[in-house]
């Protein structure tokens, strides 16, 4: 199966001077395409910074990061933009909405991001992903008129919203309860399964960690175990 | 199709509308004082010079050295009526001389005009409130004090006494009133061939007077008439040099109105800077999320400066609209006892415009600062669990 994310010698420090910390030390890692992964560690450990990275969101020190068959530390903030716009969805702990947008437009950001507008395509997409986490009645509901759970669905939405080959989520659940929590597990888990789209998920709870296909265990920026099931 | 830039800051502005509303005030109110400023000294000076040198010579050909008349005018006539700038041209023969009236000797200026031709600079028709204009040998008219100080009625025969000697008996004709009493009480006026008769100037004159269509370039247009002239015998004077108290005095005042609009202008740049610097901290996990979205940052700057130009819009047609308010409400409020309006107000348009667009460029300037903050904002800096 096609590598969909490929980390090569990657390394990465905070800092400079006698403050200068190394968080990662020769990270090598690669997930495929369709994959569920989850990425867990102790506060610390390096695993935000490593999502930081495949996120283009930061650049390594050294090392090679690829995404999607694409070397992209070596890209411009531009190409990175359009990269991220096109290939990457995110989903964090907190929500992110914009407050003054309505579920639905929020989920159309990513389409207008792109130049693609807020035509009937692009509307019809985001309701049905609306329909798809199950927020199809408060479509219309401002982002700050919603509960922790629905913000966090439609933050889920939006980041679907472009169709992104990858979706990165950095403890996508920290912040609700567990019933949600268990929603949002089931959610990315059906559309792993409809879309084929490359989930990595960080949490440090291992119950969910166990409930995807490979844990990758940091710890002091390197990697301590990778389990395939 | 808007941008979604555009999108974003339409929708930031039109979500906080209290704090949009407090901006766009205050940026009109910006505007509304820069703009009654600038039109109300406009307008005042206008009415200044208008009341000053509006009726009277602005470019004046006099003899010079020892000469006290003028030979060979009509031609310096028709050369000054071929320039472009100079708008009314008009020759004028004066001599001071005593006017004696029931046993009372009062000091006059003699004034004779080609009247047809004055008419371009003094409006005597329209001045007239009794009586005609001066037209055949004899006949004269007088100013509004004058005839009041010697009790003149029209048909009356005046006593007019030359320096030299030589006595002449007048008709007055007809009352002139030129809104300057020092005028209307020395001022008798008369046809060009009375005055040349009286004071046995023969066919020379004292003086040939003109307006200029553009009363501050008249210093100009002075040098340019006494080089097309090339006569050695005349001086070419021009009202600029001769008022230069009241030339300074309206510099200073157009200085001060500069001042007052840079200063409001500037606090109005510095208002919407910080407001929009502050707008960037609140909004900046939104701005952090955008850009993981992908939104490019030159898109991200632009959703500052969009706000910035809608305010700077809104701000300068409601300060126009204010501007426009106060100034009617001006001319209306502000008379004199006759009830005209004390400062005849000129809506200049250009200048409102000008204004309203300074405002607006100004406001999207402003905004630049907080767009490049926006622009260099590195979203990991933002997104941070916990």
């Amino acid at each position: 199966m096609a590598e969909m994310v490929k980390l090569s010698k990657v390394n990465k420090s905070y800092g400079a001077g006698e403050l200068r910390t190394q968080v990662l030390f020769d990270v090598d890692l690669a997930f495929e395409e369709g994959s569920f992964n989850s990425i867990i560690g102790a506060s610390g450990s390096g695993k935000t910074t490593l999502l930081n990275l495949i996120g283009t969101l930061d650049r390594p020190d050294s090392g090679e990061v690829w995404i999607a068959g694409r070397r992209t530390d070596g890209m411009k903030r531009n190409q990175l933009a359009a990269l991220r716009n096109g290939t990457l969805g995110f989903v964090f702990q907190f929500h992110y909405l914009l407050p003054e947008f309505t579920a639905l437009e929020n989920v159309l950001m990513p389409s207008l991001i792109a130049g693609k507008g807020a035509g009937n395509e692009a509307r019809d997409r985001a309701r049905q992903l609306l329909e798809l986490v199950g927020l199809s009645q408060v479509a219309n509901n401002l982002a700050t008129k919603m509960s922790g759970g629905q913000q966090q669905r439609t933050a889920i939405a939006r980041a679907l919203m472009n169709q992104p080959r990858i979706i990165l989520a950095d403890e996508p659940t920290g912040n609700l309860d567990s019933d949600t929590s268990d929603n949002i597990y089931r959610l990315f888990r059906r559309i792993n399964e409809e879309t084929r789209t490359t989930f990595i998920i960080i949490t440090h709870d291992r119950r969910i960690a166990e409930r995807t296909d490979r844990i990758v265990e940091i710890s002091d920026g390197r990697i301590r175990m990778d389990v395939k099931r | 199709m808007l941008t979604v830039a555009f999108k974003i800051a339409r929708r930031f502005l039109s979500a906080s509308k209290g704090q949009t509303a407090l901006i766009v005030f205050g940026i009109a109110i910006g505007v509304a004082v820069q703009v009654f400023v600038g039109i109300l000294i406009t307008s005042l000076q206008a009415s200044l010079i208008d009341g000053t040198i509006g009726s009277s010579s602005q470019v004046t050909i006099r003899p010079a050295g020892d000469n006290a008349t003028l030979s060979d005018w009509e031609g310096m006539v028709r050369t000054a009526d071929g320039m472009a700038d100079i708008r009314s041209v008009s020759p004028a023969a004066d001599s001071s001389a005593f006017l004696l009236r029931s046993s009372r000797t009062v000091p006059v200026l003699l004034r004779g005009f080609d009247l047809d031709k004055a008419e371009g600079i003094y409006k005597f028709e329209s001045r007239i409130y009794e009586g005609k204009r001066p037209a055949a040998q004899g006949e004269v008219m007088s100013g509004r004090e004058l005839s009041k100080d010697l009790g003149l009625k029209l048909g009356d025969t005046v006593e007019l006494f030359t320096s030299n000697g030589s006595h002449h008996n007048l008709t007055v004709v007809g009352f002139y009133d030129l809104k300057v009493a020092a005028i209307n009480k020395q001022w008798l006026v008369t046809t060009l061939s009375t005055s040349q008769g009286v004071f046995g100037f023969g066919q020379n004159i004292t003086a040939v007077e003109m307006q200029v269509n553009e009363i501050f370039r008249a210093d100009a247009i002075a040098k340019d008439l006494y080089k097309k002239i090339g006569r050695t015998d005349i001086r070419v004077l021009d009202w600029k040099t001769e008022n230069s108290q009241l030339l300074s005095g309206l510099q200073g005042q157009s200085l001060s109105s500069y001042m007052i609009q840079v200063f409001v202008l500037t606090s109005v740049i510095i208002a919407i800077a910080s407001v929009l610097a502050i707008k960037v901290l609140q909004k900046s996990k939104e701005m952090g999320i955008l850009k993981a979205m992908g939104i490019k940052d030159r898109q991200a700057g632009l959703i500052f400066l969009y706000q910035g130009l809608m305010l700077g819009v809104g701000g300068a047609m409601l300060g126009v609209f204010l501007a426009v308010f106060l100034l009617t409400g001006f001319t209306m409020g502000a008379k004199n006892a006759d009830g005209s309006s004390l400062i005849a107000i000129s809506f200049d348009y250009v200048f409102i415009l000008g204004s309203g667009l300074v405002a607006v460029v100004s406001a999207t300037l402003a905004a630049a600062l907080p767009a490049r903050s926006t622009t260099r904002l590195n979203p990991i800096e933002v997104i941070r669990n916990g």
